[in-house]
């Protein structure tokens, strides 16, 4: 697979593309060497990050634009890891980061487990407001078995 | 639609208890459906058993959960029971992660959750 960028797609902020970028996700990561349970929680956190922007940065509108990059990453030193590095942007208002914490696992109701899973699937999760754009960055190492049959 | 697959519920009466065979994702495309259609059978309809068949639901995200969560929810205000049946492997997972899977009723099959 090629360095740098893996992938690189526009989409609009219709509910419907979701299970298009949850495929291209899945392949995308089964060929970077991910097992099937790290494919399927990368692709749960790329998702729950859409439906994120779809319903709260962009209240439901269908015809907004989010931009969605996928990077193989520099080795992380500690761990000599390959990264899988997934940025989605958008284009709505600035997100308050008191807001991105999502809510305690002990309360039973519905809503709010989105950031969670985001945050379980993940080793990083970074936000921050660049150029009139909320910049979402997600990375995923590889495991050391992940990466010996890369 | 642009690219998601429909979702399919279809309902089944069998006696004092409704069955929804949902088959598809439930994702945010789709879970609104499924809250209405288990709102409706839970708060105005007040079917005392709702059995969800959920063999055929490939994936489920945060907003399906809550949709389940307020079916159950609604049940349990209304007094009736809301049953979960034929969980998938990745459905299961989800519930987990999300610590939820114990306050739900599950069953392997339909008729165990029909005669529970």
């Amino acid at each position: 697979m090629a360095q740098g960028q893996l992938l690189r797609v526009e989409l609009p902020s219709d509910p419907s593309m979701l299970c298009v970028v949850r495929g291209a996700i899945e392949r995308l990561t089964e060929a970077f060497g991910f097992s099937a349970p790290e494919v399927r929680s990368v692709t749960r956190a790329v998702d729950e990050a859409l439906t994120n922007i779809m319903r709260h940065s962009y209240g439901g509108a269908l015809d907004r634009r989010i931009e969605v990059s996928c990077l193989r990453v520099a080795k992380k030193r500690a761990t000599n890891a390959e990264g899988f590095e997934v940025r989605l942007v958008d284009y709505g208002p600035k997100i308050d980061p008191a807001k991105l914490r999502g809510r305690k696992l002990e309360e039973i109701k519905p809503g709010g487990l989105g950031l969670h899973f985001i945050r379980q699937s993940m080793d990083v999760v970074e936000f921050r407001r660049a150029r009139g754009a909320n910049v979402l960055r997600l990375v995923k190492y590889l495991s050391p078995e992940g990466q010996e049959g890369n | 639609m642009l690219g998601g697959k429909p979702l399919q519920i279809s309902m089944r009466a069998l006696g004092a208890t409704t069955v929804f065979d949902v088959t598809g994702d439930l994702d945010l495309a789709h879970s609104p459906e499924v809250r209405k259609a288990l709102l409706t059978e839970i708060k105005e309809k007040k079917t005392l058993k709702v059995v969800m068949n959920m063999s055929k639901v490939r994936y489920i995200d945060s907003s399906g959960v809550a949709s389940l969560v307020e079916g159950l929810k609604a049940s349990r205000d209304a007094g009736t029971r809301f049953l979960l049946v034929g969980l998938s492997p990745a459905a299961r997972e989800v519930l987990q992660l999300s610590r939820l899977l114990k306050i739900f009723e599950t069953f392997d099959t339909e008729e165990a959750a029909l005669a529970g």
